[in-house]
């Protein structure tokens, strides 16, 4: 393989993983506060994207940044996140986890729904978020946008890492899964926790959407569930529950889904979903995550 | 202070606490013994919120405290040191203090101190995971950590529960000690000798009921305590 080749495939990989990553952390977040799989999650990747259809065009018209649209999908993706937690997984968690988990199953298929009948069931093409050139270093030609959302990527996931580690709230978010009695007995709202957690790990998603609409600008109402899936996979690959498992886990899944394919076309998929066979079979508590019984 | 009336908790079909009244006055020391299952934790759970009573009333310093969101009660200077400890495993020494000033975190900084004055052990382990923290100093945890609240009143669920004689003797010269500095407490114990040796008054729980209740020496005394409690 050439050194542009694999050069190439580095940044692409980065790009997509960075975007598993925080999917994943979505997963991760809610996981680890209430011990649900949010199989709705993915879905909100698809709201993020159809958020920024409308918007980038406003902030066009209005002689913006288009890239401003992202803060429009933060909002609307937070929000719903904060309806669905609401509306939907709070009067069921007392009910035990198969109804959470059937329940995010239906909101899964909800959301999709709905967004077919709001928008169609054809594709659409969210026009260009970031116009940066294209630069050849060495022989290597990079595509600046990629680049600029990887970085963005990294940085919201260093800020999260700070949040969660330094500020008040951030501790709170960790001392929930730990303790919710001892938590209440802070003088911390269990609730509000787990809703602020919902809203985090959505409005994430609305990042993600702007990474993978820089690259793949294609928007439809099913495209969560493929992307759901695999951070769903990095989540679980990393540790899920542990915050910096779920950024290795996207990480490894991008890289491993484009090197793949660049040897393997066809094969890209079975070994993306190989991986969560191997390591629930290996270590099931995922790469950093701690082999501890499950949790009380 | 604190004053309980008729309260009633029960799960499901089962009736934890079958209409116990009791008061705690400012700067006392009181103490709730019984056997296990008699409802001592269920009535310091319910107090604090944790769980809902069926009927009865709970004031304290004024407030109908079955109408306080349960997450709103520390802030009216009510700590609970719950059974087992109940410290944040993941988070190190100084976070769970941290995490004790939740609720006001203004001066944080000086109660720390205070803190690590009454405990040095805490100190010296600041960094590390609290999980990693033997029981005797999970306990010193767990009662620094309501401190860092700055309490009118602590209740304190089985302080000497799995610790060693001399970590017992140790979290009983505390409790008296921070109850010195003006903290009233209400203290729930299965060793029934030492919490009524350093109580003013104290109540007798059996099976939801409360059965005895009065002057801590005169039940220190009393022929069915001896028997029951004490193994004399």
């Amino acid at each position: 393989m050439s050194f542009s080749l694999f050069f190439q495939s580095l940044i692409n990989g980065l790009n997509l993983g960075a975007t598993y990553s925080l999917i994943a952390l979505g997963y991760t977040m809610v996981y680890g506060i209430i011990r649900m799989i949010n199989f709705a999650h993915g879905d909100f990747i698809m709201i993020g994207a159809y958020t920024l259809f409308y918007t980038v065009p406003l902030m066009v018209q209005a002689g913006m940044p288009a890239w401003l649209a992202v803060f429009a999908a933060v909002a609307v993706c937070a929000l719903v996140g904060i309806l669905v937690e609401t509306f939907a997984y709070r009067p069921v968690r007392k009910a035990g986890p198969m109804s959470a988990l059937i329940t995010a199953l239906a909101m899964s298929i909800f959301l999709q729904n709905l967004a077919m009948v709001l928008f169609g069931s054809r594709p659409h093409n969210v026009s260009g978020i970031f116009s940066l050139p294209s630069v050849t270093v060495a022989g290597v030609t990079v595509s600046l946008n990629v680049v600029l959302t990887i970085v963005i990527g990294l940085a919201i996931m260093l800020a999260l890492q700070l949040f969660v580690k330094n500020t008040r709230l951030g501790k709170a978010m960790r001392a929930v899964p730990q303790d919710r009695d001892a938590s209440t007995l802070m003088g911390i709202h269990v609730n509000h926790i787990i809703t602020i957690t919902f809203a985090i790990g959505s409005a994430l998603a609305a990042v993600a959407a702007l990474m993978y609409c820089t690259t793949y600008p294609r928007v439809t109402n099913d495209m969560g569930t493929t992307m759901g899936m695999k951070a769903f996979i990095a989540a679980v690959l990393g540790g899920i529950g542990v915050i910096p498992g779920a950024m290795l886990g996207g990480i490894l899944i991008g890289l491993i889904e484009v090197f793949v394919r660049l040897f393997a076309p066809g094969w890209y998929e079975a070994v993306t979903y190989g991986t969560l066979i191997v390591i629930l079979l290996v270590k099931p508590s995922g790469i950093l995550g701690r082999s501890v019984g499950e949790k009380v | 202070m604190l004053e309980v009336k008729d309260l009633k908790v029960s799960y499901g079909a089962v009736q934890a606490l079958d209409g116990i009244s009791l008061t705690v006055k400012d700067g006392e020391i009181v103490s709730l013994i019984g056997a296990n299952g008699a409802g001592k934790t269920t009535a310091l759970r319910t107090i604090s919120g944790l769980e809902a009573a069926s009927a009865g009333s709970i004031t304290f310093d004024g407030h109908d405290l079955r109408r306080t969101v349960p997450s709103r009660i520390i802030g009216l200077k009510l700590a609970h040191v719950p059974e087992g400890r109940h410290i944040f495993p993941e988070m190190t020494v100084e976070e769970n203090l941290e995490m004790g000033a939740y609720a006001d975190p203004d001066g944080m900084e000086s109660v720390m101190q205070e803190v690590y004055v009454r405990f040095p052990r805490l100190k010296e382990r600041r960094r590390q995971l609290a999980g990693t923290l033997s029981g005797g100093e999970q306990q010193m945890l767990a009662v620094g950590r309501a401190l860092m609240s700055r309490p009118k009143m602590i209740l304190m669920d089985e302080p000497s529960m799995g610790l060693s004689p001399l970590l017992v003797q140790e979290i009983f010269a505390i409790i008296q000690e921070i109850n010195r500095q003006g903290i009233t407490i209400l203290l729930v114990e299965q060793n029934a000798q030492m919490a009524l040796s350093i109580s003013s008054r104290a109540y007798v729980l059996e099976t939801g009921h409360i059965t005895l209740s009065g002057d801590a020496r005169a039940l220190l005394d009393d022929a069915r305590v001896k028997k029951a409690y004490l193994g004399q």
